[in-house]
């Protein structure tokens, strides 16, 4: 992911959404939320009030951004490949499902590995435009951005090649690590282990 | 040096295609192609680069006609078979490739070098019909900019005619919907491609730069043209 890329799109995209939302804030209801409380409001079910793009690109870039490392990439360790192994059978198998998910959204949009409360276990999906798996009621892992703007300076039209650069290179799996920490808060993933009196 | 690579550039990509199409003509199923452009990479400079012209024209535009081609043969196999799901499941590539075909077809035609006319407003009935539904032609590129600019993700700003209430209208569709899933009856005079990869090598995120710039080589003349036949 070249400099210039990083500087538009941290600096003018994101910023714009930021300075958009602030914009939004100062006349919205929503007021004194938090982005998260903002996001799953804001999404109303399926029909987004006007804060809700601006609201969710601000959190999904800032993820973004902190799903990245530079020279990273590679596959993660312990617990983290344990369960992507459980719930994809490999890595290998989760790289490609992640690719190859990346490659079937038509438009622009993200792709996302979510721990999924309902059914307990790791999986990739993709979302449109500014749609986020928080308002879905899921809980994200690492995202990236499959909007033009992410990689048409770096890439043009080979959306292929930056998918595979991003899961070979940059994903930080030491973020994803205390992601999975976080989130195994909220969602059990094993058995309990109850020991016997 | 440039002029002329663009220059061959665009019929080798055109010619590369041709082959696909003659294969699968041969079994029946009636392929589309990659139209030409009317004019070289260049020639809507500075309002489109050549850059651009060349990659939306060789390489996106290239791309819907192969994956439309492709998924209609595996629709052609799959009604054949009666194999129901998969004739479902391919419709959204079918409607994204179809859609990009139809759509980038038409803007090729809605543009023009300057040199050529591009740029010139429009005269006659189109004129007096936007003048009508509009209050000005100033009135409708101010409202085209606007909704332009304001569409989220991908997707296309249009200039469209209702043929049976005959009424102008501004509308947007995501993606590469094509303007009829707006309405049965709408035709599409005007199409602008707002999709990043139309204006990010030259304006970045300034869509509002390219959406000012583009009315330089739009090709009224086409429109006028696609809306007296429709009213007629």
């Amino acid at each position: 992911m070249s400099k210039r890329t990083v500087e538009l799109h941290w600096g003018k995209h994101h910023q714009n959404y930021v300075d958009g939302l602030n914009k939004q804030l100062a006349t919205s209801m929503f007021y004194g939320y938090t982005l998260e409380e903002l996001i799953k409001e804001g999404y109303n079910n399926g029909n987004p009030l006007p804060e809700y793009n601006n609201a969710a690109q601000v959190w999904n870039h800032h993820f973004f951004w902190e799903s990245m490392q530079p020279e990273s990439g590679g596959s993660p360790e312990g617990g983290v490949l344990q369960q992507i192994e459980k719930d994809f059978g490999s890595f290998t198998n989760f790289r490609e499902e992640f690719i190859c998910s990346a490659l079937s959204l038509l438009g622009s949009g993200w792709v996302w590995l979510v721990l999924k409360r309902e059914e307990r276990k790791l999986s990739v999906v993709c979302t449109r435009n500014a749609i986020s798996p928080l308002a879905l009621g899921d809980i994200p892992i690492m995202n990236l951005d499959l909007w033009e703007h992410a990689y048409y300076l770096d890439y043009k039209d080979d959306r292929r090649m930056y998918v595979t650069n991003f899961i070979d290179h940059l994903v930080s799996w030491h973020t994803v690590t205390l992601r999975m920490m976080r989130g195994e808060a909220f969602v059990n993933l094993g058995e309990p282990n109850i020991p016997v009196a | 040096m440039a002029l002329r690579t663009l220059i061959s550039g665009k019929t080798l990509a055109a010619a590369a295609l041709g082959g696909a199409r003659t294969l699968a003509a041969a079994r029946g199923v009636a392929t589309v192609a990659l139209p030409d452009l009317p004019y070289d990479y260049g020639a809507l400079e500075p309002a489109i680069s050549g850059e651009i012209m060349r990659l939306h024209h060789q390489k996106h535009h290239a791309a819907y006609v192969a994956n439309y081609n492709k998924a209609l043969e595996q629709l052609d196999a799959a009604v054949t078979k009666g194999d129901a799901t998969t004739v479902v499941q391919l419709q959204s590539a079918i409607k994204f490739n179809g859609g990009g075909h139809i759509n980038h077809s038409i803007f090729w035609k809605n543009l023009k070098p300057i040199s050529e006319g591009g740029g010139e407003s429009p005269h006659q009935k189109l004129g007096w019909a936007i003048d009508e539904d509009f209050g000005s032609f100033e009135a409708l590129l101010k409202k085209m900019n606007a909704e332009g600019a304001a569409l989220q993700g991908s997707g296309w700003v249009w200039l469209a005619l209702d043929k049976e209430a005959k009424k102008l209208s501004v509308e947007t569709t995501a993606n590469q919907d094509p303007l009829v899933t707006k309405g049965v009856n709408l035709v599409p005079l005007l199409g602008i491609d707002v999709w990043e990869h139309a204006y990010y090598l030259q304006y970045k995120n300034v869509r509002p730069d390219y959406l000012s710039n583009i009315w330089k080589v739009i090709n009224w003349k086409y429109a006028g043209e696609v809306y007296e036949n429709a009213v007629a």
